[in-house]
């Protein structure tokens, strides 16, 4: 299947977009329903009475209803944020700080976004909780046995990517999830790198927070979704406040709106919400199931040509099961700002530095590495053409190297 | 950039693989670490004063190849060079590399760090460039307000 000839970027524009994993391109069908939104629909939502304040109110909240439907969760466990940092800021600050202790533990792995690291660091130090790390193997994977060293009786907040930005390693998270609440933790997941490729079922997984970000996933820029369970967000604190989140609001204090409003304070991104939408529709109408097999042919044939390049290495498991649609390399010898700036006049898009995760990157030894990641409108032609621009790079440095 | 062959020269390419500026001098008067954060690049200076004249200086640390030339480069330029040399040579650099100063008769004073005048065509490898010369321009600053 052609998916490229629904993205305008990529038609207008003669580049090998392999940098999905920072942001996708978005189709025109998201890019027709934020416009026909502006264009038709546009008021301050839950404010106005007149019908076009209601119908902005309606667009925003069939899309949470929407959102809601696709990760199986209900409509007051789905969160509005600006992005998936934004959402785990809100868990960090309104569960985080509200109930852990010094005694308490909060169990990270090493391959956490810096999202899902700095606010717990900051949780950390005004809480006297402990920081703990589970680390990866030499396969770039989390062994169980890492898991159930760390995960302890003490631990608390349980933080885990689903899928590395990095290594594109897919991390058996149902299974971590589970041995946490075995252990009366709580669990964060970040589905920002899975949810793109692969079906996140929230009831089945089974976690407590789940935060990912629209864009990564077609949608529009600056939308982004917190699932919590019930229970948890019911007791939780508001984490901003103003308007809109509130019920009854007196001069020395104020009662909250119920959820999910308590959480959203402020008048919210209704064609980023409109956007969202589109592009559910947009992955329901291809299918998970061939996104998968696309990017698995993909994947698989640019691991197999760079494979080939012995000044090539790349950092990723050797077991293709647990292996996303990421795929970070260096050329042994040269910088990846360097590779990144030849491949880009070759017309090459690929993304080069530490992807948000230092410490990763620094446990495996690395500065930085480039990273070509891939989603359902790349080709076997932008695989072609990342290969013959490496190896454009590493000829312009080899009689440098070899000296 | 059309050509970007024009960028990554033999100056920058020897330079950045094989640079006998590389390395730590026995005794140094100021020594400064440059960071960029969104790269990870860092890149230590050394410099060692003979009055008024910047008698040697050396570099140490990780980065890219424009960074790691640049640097090199740099130090080609300013030893030998009095403080008040460095800190206008610094300044026609920075200018050079900002498109503010396009005369070629004031750009001779940079010697080979000519050689990164095309960086401008590659905005993301600015920053890259400047590294060093924003380093050493603070470490002239400490300088003049008496530190060590």
């Amino acid at each position: 299947m052609d998916y490229k000839k629904d993205f305008p970027v990529l038609v207008e524009r003669n580049i090998a977009y392999l940098d999905s994993g920072a942001t996708t391109q978005k189709p025109q069908s998201v890019i027709d329903a934020v416009e026909k939104y502006y264009k038709k629909h546009n008021a301050n939502p839950h404010r106005g009475a007149y019908s076009l304040s209601i119908e902005a109110t309606e667009a925003y909240e069939n899309g949470r209803d929407k959102i809601a439907k696709f990760i199986n969760a209900s409509r007051e466990e789905v969160i509005v944020t600006k992005n998936a940092s934004e959402a785990l800021n809100l868990v960090a600050y309104s569960y985080g700080l509200d109930n852990l202790k010094d005694t308490d533990e909060i169990v990270l792995s090493i391959m956490e976004h810096h999202s899902n690291l700095v606010p717990w660091q900051y949780v950390s130090r005004k809480t006297g909780a402990k920081l703990k790390y589970m680390y990866i193997n030499d396969n770039y994977e989390l062994d169980m046995d890492e898991v159930k060293a760390k995960i302890t009786d003490k631990t608390k907040v349980v933080g885990i990517v689903h899928i590395s930005n990095v290594t594109g390693t897919i991390n058996n998270v149902k299974e971590i999830i589970d041995y946490a609440h075995s252990k009366g933790a709580v669990v964060v997941l970040d589905v920002s790198q899975s949810i793109p490729h692969m079906k996140i079922d929230v009831k089945e997984l089974d976690a407590d927070f789940v935060a990912f970000s629209g864009h990564k996933m077609l949608a529009p820029l600056g939308i982004g979704i917190l699932f919590g369970k019930k229970e948890l967000l019911t007791k939780m604190t508001p984490f901003l406040y103003g308007g809109d989140m509130i019920e009854y609001v007196y001069e020395d204090h104020t009662t909250f709106a119920p959820l999910p409003s308590k959480f959203e304070a402020g008048t919210q991104n209704v064609g980023g919400v409109v956007g969202m939408s589109a592009a559910i529709d947009y992955i329901e109408a291809v299918g998970y199931e061939n996104i998968e097999k696309h990017e698995r042919e993909l994947v698989d044939y640019a691991v197999e040509k760079l494979s080939k390049l012995d000044y090539i290495t790349l950092y990723m498991t050797n077991n293709p099961k647990h292996h996303s649609a990421v795929i970070s390399f260096n050329i042994k010898g040269v910088h990846p700002h360097d590779v990144a700036s030849i491949l880009d006049n070759e017309g090459v898009c690929v993304r080069s530095g530490n992807h948000c995760a230092q410490p990763l990157l620094r446990y495996i030894g690395i500065d930085s590495t480039c990273r070509a990641s891939f989603y359902l409108y790349n080709t076997k032609e932008d695989v072609d053409r990342l290969v013959a621009a490496v190896e454009k790079a590493y000829k312009m440095f080899e009689k440098y190297l070899k000296k | 950039m059309d050509n970007l062959e024009e960028m990554y020269n033999e100056i920058i390419m020897e330079h950045s693989m094989n640079s006998y500026n590389k390395k730590k001098l026995s005794s140094h008067d100021f020594c400064d670490l440059g960071h960029n954060p969104n790269c990870g690049d860092e890149i230590e200076i050394e410099v060692k004063l003979n009055g008024d004249v910047i008698e040697d200086m050396a570099f140490s640390g990780h980065g890219c190849a424009i960074s790691q030339s640049s640097t090199s480069v740099m130090i080609d330029v300013l030893k030998g060079k009095t403080v008040k040399e460095a800190k206008e040579i610094i300044a026609t650099f920075i200018g050079m590399i900002k498109r503010e100063i396009t005369d070629e008769e004031e750009l001779e004073k940079l010697e080979d760090a000519i050689a990164f005048k095309n960086i401008s065509n590659m905005p993301a490898r600015v920053k890259c460039a400047l590294l060093a010369w924003h380093t050493m321009e603070d470490i002239l600053k400490k300088l003049e307000e008496g530190e060590k």
